[in-house]
């Protein structure tokens, strides 16, 4: 039996939500780092769904290159994260506002 | 010998280069001497040049030489060359002669001057501008030598700058030629206009292509032009002011430069002034009325510089008065005989001053031909030769220029024959109250005023006996005197002399003829001889043993009839006004608004802007995230309703 592509992405819009909100609305740097790699992994779901659904193999070669970026991304934004927090003891990205105009 | 024309104005730019270079190091007095033997051999390539155009057998003898082409632009096609005939050898001749005479004279009279290799360097340049002035072969080129004469004359009338006086003189003479110069700058661009060349020979083979109107815009605009160049009515009051500058800056001024370059223009521009009876009629009208003011002011100076300058500026409208009659060798008869005896009685008064150490007030003179008898000599010929008492060569040129007059219009005769009269007059004034009298100098006390402390270069302080000049200042003075003296047999029609043979072809069938009977010649003759030599009689009887007589120098003249004043009312005055008004109202308010609203607005718009950088990364994210909301919702709607 196969399951039809709505349920598919109608999980990606939700996972998508979650992401979205919890950037928003969490104040530690690495939640709100988590809730980013959620919404890239939803938007891998919605692409692997439609490369399904539209038998076109480039929505999961996107994936892929998606799958890199978020790799690399991760390196970088934890080093950083790891430096704020050796600089600060803190992982509340409300105390790092020194760009304040 | 032709093709060296151009060493006649190099030679004292090299001068004017090595003191630029070096005059510092080579001091006091080799600096003058490099300046002099600058002008001096530029004088001798003339002379060689001079015999060289003597040679040529043509109707007008002439020689033109392109050096190089200055602007090529399209159909403005000016080139840097230079024209020979007689009328611009006559002038290369006497400037380069006279300048000469006058560096040997300053070697003396400029010693001890903290600024002496300087001087030198100015009066090079300055020779130099007036060389290439009337060597030039077009409009342009004169224009050159033009500005660099107004330069040089700004740079020597202020060569005292440390004195206030002396400062202000520069500027107001560059100020008043500047005002000429926009005159000149005007004809030059409509004759280029009308032509479309600005070569003198290419202009006046094409004057019938100017029309008639044109061409007498042109002449007005050039008399413009000339008018501030050579201190006419009504921008003649710099050149009395002039008298600030050393000594021999106001001989070079009047007797060899500057000045004389308003009347060789005029002449040089002839056919136009021949298709425009108007433009000359403007000019001998503006030319008498020059000369006779100017005289009634020299009647009142007591400053013995001023007295000579207002006279300059008389001859000058004597000048013009011939010019605006057609008699261009009459003018240039007077230009050359006054060089030499302006020159002469300049460089005479230089003397004065020196042996006086500064003393330029004639009412503090007095007897001085007991003190200095070569300067009294020598003064007392240009005195007689200004005075045109025969057979000196001032009775010559004016005469021939008042001839003229009568011919061409019996009304300015009048002015002319009085004002003749007012020269004698108030020549005979200076010399009786410099030369004859009682040593007023003495009485007038060692309190040192301001003249003498200004002239610090060599004031002694103590009031000691008037001395005569060392050589090198009387030297000139001879020369000038011999040559004052007989420069009247150039009036002898015929003879190698003759001024007329050798300048008239230029002039050509643009010159006017009086056609006198030969006893009106004599009764004209005879009526200048008399009235100069009855009023040089009155004037010494006058003036010779009191020095003070003030129902003869009334407040309006001795204000030079308060051109001055009138002047400052009704140009200066408003103009400080406005520039006032600029400066409290305008350039804070309107100005200052400007810049300062601008700057406001940019300020105000980034305090506004900088509330949406809070620095907290919540707020970025929403940002990101409505913003992405607003674009995917315009796009859903495009898709439902596009």
């Amino acid at each position: 039996m196969s399951i039809s592509p709505a349920w598919y992405l109608s999980l990606s819009v939700v996972l998508f939500c979650i992401g979205a909100f919890g950037v928003l609305v969490r104040r530690n740097v690495l939640i709100m780092f988590m809730c980013v790699e959620l919404m890239l992994n939803a938007s891998n779901l919605a692409f692997v769904a439609f490369a399904r659904q539209l038998h076109d193999i480039g929505g999961q070669v996107l994936v892929f290159f998606v799958l890199v970026v978020a790799a690399a991304e991760v390196v970088v934004g934890l080093g950083i994260v790891v430096a704020i927090f050796r600089r600060r003891a803190s992982t509340n990205a409300d105390d790092l506002h020194l760009m304040k105009g | 010998m032709l093709h060296v024309t151009y060493l006649i104005i190099l030679l004292p730019l090299v001068g004017f280069g090595i003191l630029l270079a070096s005059g510092r190091k080579l001091g006091d007095p080799a600096a003058g001497v490099v300046g002099t033997c600058a002008v001096g051999a530029s004088f001798l390539v003339s002379v060689g040049v001079y015999l060289a155009l003597l040679q040529v057998n043509a109707p007008v003898r002439s020689y033109s030489q392109n050096l190089w082409t200055w602007i090529p632009v399209d159909r403005l096609q000016v080139h840097a060359a230079l024209y020979v005939d007689p009328l611009s050898m006559t002038m290369v001749l006497f400037i380069t002669g006279i300048s000469t005479l006058i560096h040997l004279y300053s070697i003396g009279y400029m010693k001890g001057d903290k600024d002496y290799p300087k001087f030198f360097l100015y009066m090079n340049l300055f020779v130099a501008s007036m060389l290439i002035l009337v060597l030039g072969s077009n409009l342009l080129v004169t224009f050159v030598g033009w500005e660099g004469v107004g330069t040089c004359s700004y740079w020597l009338v202020s060569f005292w700058f440390t004195r206030d006086s002396a400062a202000s003189a520069g500027k107001k003479a560059f100020v008043y030629n500047r005002i000429g110069d926009v005159g000149f700058l005007l004809a030059i661009f409509l004759v280029y206009d009308k032509v479309h060349s600005l070569d003198y020979q290419y202009v006046f083979a094409h004057v019938d292509r100017i029309g008639s109107a044109n061409v007498t815009a042109i002449c007005l605009l050039l008399l413009v032009g000339v008018m501030g160049k050579s201190a006419q009515i009504p921008l003649f009051p710099w050149l009395a002011d002039a008298m600030e500058g050393p000594t021999p800056v106001s001989a070079l001024i009047h007797a060899a430069t500057m000045v004389t370059a308003g009347v060789y223009l005029l002449c040089r521009v002839n056919p136009l002034l021949h298709a425009s009876p108007d433009a000359a009629l403007t000019i001998a009208i503006i030319g008498a009325a020059t000369a006779f003011v100017a005289a009634t002011i020299a009647c009142a100076q007591q400053d013995i510089k001023k007295v000579l300058a207002y006279s300059t500026v008389s001859q000058l409208g004597y000048m013009f008065l011939a010019i605006g009659c057609g008699a261009y060798t009459a003018a240039i008869f007077l230009m050359v005989a006054h060089a030499f005896f302006k020159g002469l009685l300049f460089l005479g008064a230089g003397s004065v001053i020196h042996g006086l150490h500064d003393e330029q007030d004639l009412k503090r003179m007095g007897n001085l031909r007991a003190y200095l008898p070569i300067t009294f000599i020598t003064f007392a010929i240009g005195w007689l030769c200004i005075a045109a008492v025969p057979p000196l060569s001032g009775f010559w040129a004016k005469g021939d220029i008042l001839d003229n007059t009568w011919a061409a219009h019996p009304a300015l005769w009048f002015v002319g024959i009085i004002t003749a009269a007012l020269t004698a007059y108030y020549m005979s004034r200076l010399t009786g109250l410099a030369f004859f009298g009682s040593d007023r100098w003495s009485e007038s006390g060692a309190d040192g005023h301001e003249l003498d402390a200004a002239h610090a270069h060599h004031a002694d302080g103590a009031v000691s006996e008037p001395h005569e000049s060392p050589w090198i200042m009387t030297v000139p003075l001879w020369i000038l005197a011999f040559f004052a003296a007989i420069a009247g047999v150039m009036a002898i029609s015929g003879s190698n002399f003759s001024l007329a043979n050798w300048v008239d072809p230029v002039f050509g069938s643009n010159l006017f003829h009086d056609n006198l009977s030969s006893s009106a010649l004599w009764i004209l003759a005879i009526v200048d001889a008399v009235v100069a030599i009855v009023f040089v009689l009155i004037g010494l009887r006058l003036w010779s043993q009191r020095s003070d007589r003030p129902a003869l120098e009334g407040a309006f003249l001795r204000g030079a009839w308060y051109i001055n004043e009138l002047y400052d009312a009704v140009f200066g005055r408003p103009s400080e006004r406005l520039a006032a008004y600029c400066a409290d109202v305008i350039e804070p308010k309107v100005i200052d608004g400007a810049v300062n609203g601008v700057a406001g607005a940019f300020r105000g718009s980034g305090t506004l802007l900088r509330k949406t950088q809070t620095g907290y990364v919540r707020n970025y994210v929403l940002g990101i995230t409505f913003g992405t909301v607003v674009v995917l919702g315009f796009m859903l709607t495009r898709m439902w309703w596009g």
